[in-house]
């Protein structure tokens, strides 16, 4: 409840922010061509839809990625997998979307594509925990009251991985809306072209006008992710957490 | 015959040789304890029997049937299965969890409920409070309690139980053991109960498999077992001898049962024959007029005359109110009689002790003795 205050709080804080500037005279009157609200709405939705679209088709690959090598036959995978994907996110983000030029060429796509890598890892890993850390002894005695592996998947794996597994999925969501302000540097769009051009122009109202709005996204992203997450936990598993 | 087993032999794929050519049968109804140290092979002997674990030679007839011939979900969901670390469903209630089973056959979902509630009474668990909790809010003992109603959920014939009471503090557990046999004494399930407690073992056994390093040392009753030890690894194993100094420091008057049904000698037959049936028993013990024991009847017996004088077995091995236990145990093991009757100096009877009293005597002296 506290959190959800300061979360809203901190929100409300930001857009004020953003709105204050923007109507600020005197920026206007300057060396360079001032954001209006029209531009910051318009970088904010293609921020936006960066974010979704990487976000979607790392949720694709990486949920199925995760799990798979924790079944049986493909264990011995988990390690390479789990840590391949971590290569990603040891290389900083910048060099990641630096190099997609090179190899895709400018545009949107070498954005989404550099952003769908570097969000790859916490839901690949969660994924993976998620179904791995589950107590043996529950898999065991699914198995013994005679469930098949099919059931077992669906009915006792994954609701009980879920909560892990959306936690990934948030915390990547997060991160992709911070990386992709470097979008725009291999052809993307989004608030980062307001932000970079505050810090090239060395201005930092005009860094705050797309800085601030890239806050508020990954603040209410997550808090909506969470609220699913929330409505997605059995109740069984919150009394869980309630009590340790 | 429900369980059999035939030379069944485990060798996991890394060598390591777990049971080897196991062989024994339970009968239906029967609690078979399978006893050993850690690592002799209890556990992948149980779970070879509903397939979790492959055997590698031999065969297991369930009912008859080769086991490894039938489809192995089918015949988990008509096996119960309890362990230790009990696996409840952590994101289903407890209602759910005792319903696994019978979802996965497709009972209704009234069907269900109620057999949950039944099950949750059988346990000793209130229905209305605990259907629809969860797992995080339950006491360790409690859990296992649900364990156990959910093993029974779509009442198996089989159950398959792994130190089912094993994580417990040893009141809970003592509690749980009494409840589960009365329990058993009303549902007649053929069990398997894997444990490495020797007191555990003989208290709740109709027969116990001794393993060794994955070998049936000796199948018996608790009381062979104890009392005619195959060998010294048997008899170290069970502690015989310190199980008989604990019967020592007892006396039959402190066990014994005193209100007992008795018939007169000079009673028709057909009024013994009503009685047994009346106090649903098999045999009473004879006395004359002044109260004084002259010896059993049993219902075999009682067509062979009109009398009970005439068809009576006269017997002269009695106890004592001051006999100590291990001595009335030894007096039983040599006449083969399960009952003794307990009489005074001038031969009236005061009361009966029976091979069950002893048994639970030695547990409860051997527990006592375990958590001093
Ligand atoms: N999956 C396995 N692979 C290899 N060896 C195993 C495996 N499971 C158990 N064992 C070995 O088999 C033997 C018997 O184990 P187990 O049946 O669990 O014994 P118990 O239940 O009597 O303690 C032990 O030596 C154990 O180390
Ligand atoms: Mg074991």
């Amino acid at each position: 409840m506290r959190r959800r205050v300061i979360l809203i709080g901190l929100l409300m804080l930001l857009v004020g922010l953003t709105i204050w500037i923007t109507n600020l005279e005197w920026i206007k009157e300057g060396v360079y061509k001032p954001f209006t609200w029209g531009d910051i709405m318009s970088a904010t939705i293609s921020h936006l839809e960066m974010v979704v679209i990487a976000e979607l088709i790392a949720i694709s690959i990486g949920v199925p990625l995760g799990i798979l090598v924790t079944r049986p036959g493909l264990r011995r995978l988990a390690t390479p997998v789990v840590g391949g994907v971590g290569v990603g996110q040891t290389i900083p983000s910048l060099a990641v979307i630096a190099i997609m030029a090179p190899l895709l060429g400018f545009g949107l796509n070498s954005a989404i594509v550099a952003l769908f890598i570097y969000g790859l890892l916490p839901i690949v890993r969660n994924s993976y925990a998620g179904i791995n850390n589950i107590d043996s002894a529950i898999v065991e005695a699914a198995r013994g009251m005679g469930m098949t592996r099919g059931q077992i998947a669906r009915k006792i794996e994954l609701p009980l991985a879920l909560p892990v597994i959306m936690t990934g999925i948030r915390i990547s969501t997060v991160i992709t809306v911070g990386t992709a302000e470097l979008a725009v540097l291999v052809g993307g769009k989004g608030l980062g072209l307001i932000t970079l051009t505050g810090v090239f122009s060395m201005q930092p109202l005009t860094i705050l006008q797309g800085a601030a709005p890239t806050a508020a996204l990954a603040i209410t992203l997550g808090f909506i992710l969470e609220r699913i997450e929330n409505s997605m936990t059995s109740r069984g598993l919150k009394v869980k957490a309630a009590m340790a | 015959m429900m369980i059999k087993l035939d030379l069944v032999t485990k060798v996991y794929p890394d060598g390591t040789e777990a049971v080897k050519e196991v062989s024994f049968e339970v009968e239906a109804g029967e609690l078979c304890v399978l006893l050993g140290p850690s690592g002799c092979g209890k556990t992948t002997t149980m779970k070879m029997i509903n397939r979790l674990i492959p055997i590698t030679g031999g065969k297991i007839y369930i009912n008859g049937g080769d086991s490894t011939k039938m489809n192995e979900n089918e015949l988990r969901r008509n096996i119960g299965y309890a362990i230790q670390d009990i696996g409840l469903f952590p994101h289903m209630t407890v209602g759910q969890n005792i319903g696994t089973v019978p979802s996965l056959k497709g009972w209704p979902k009234a069907e269900r409920n109620k057999r949950a509630e039944e099950l949750l009474e059988l346990v000793g668990m209130n229905s209305g409070e605990f259907i629809d909790k969860y797992p995080s809010e339950l006491s360790g003992g409690q859990c296992q309690r649900v364990g156990v109603a959910r093993a029974l959920g779509a009442d198996p014939p089989i159950l398959l139980m792994d130190e089912p009471f094993g994580a417990i503090d040893p009141i809970t557990r003592v509690r749980l053991q009494d409840e589960f046999l009365k329990i058993q004494q009303d549902i007649k399930k053929t069990i398997i109960f894997v444990t490495h407690d020797i007191y555990e073992a003989i208290k709740m056994g109709d027969k116990v498999a001794l393993m060794k390093e994955g070998q049936l040392v000796q199948y018996d009753t608790p009381a062979n077992l104890l009392y005619r030890p195959k060998n010294e690894f048997v008899e170290d194993f069970v502690g015989a001898d310190r199980a008989l100094k604990g019967l020592q420091l007892i006396r039959v008057k402190e066990v014994m049962t005193s209100s007992l049904p008795t018939v007169k000698a000079d009673e028709k037959a057909e009024a013994a024959r009503e009685r047994m049936e009346q106090e649903g028993i098999d045999w009473l013990v004879v006395v004359n007029d002044d109260g004084k024991f002259l010896g059993w009847v049993g219902k075999a017996e009682l067509g062979k005359g009109e009398l009970v004088k005439e068809v009576m077995n006269s017997s002269a091995i009695t106890v004592t109110v001051n006999t100590v236990l291990n001595e009335a145990l030894s007096l039983m093991l040599s006449s083969g009689a399960n009952n003794l009757p307990v009489v005074s100096k001038d031969n009236r009877l005061q009361g009966v002790l029976s091979f069950d009293i002893i048994r639970k005597a030695l547990t409860e002296v051997s527990q006592r003795r375990q958590s001093e």
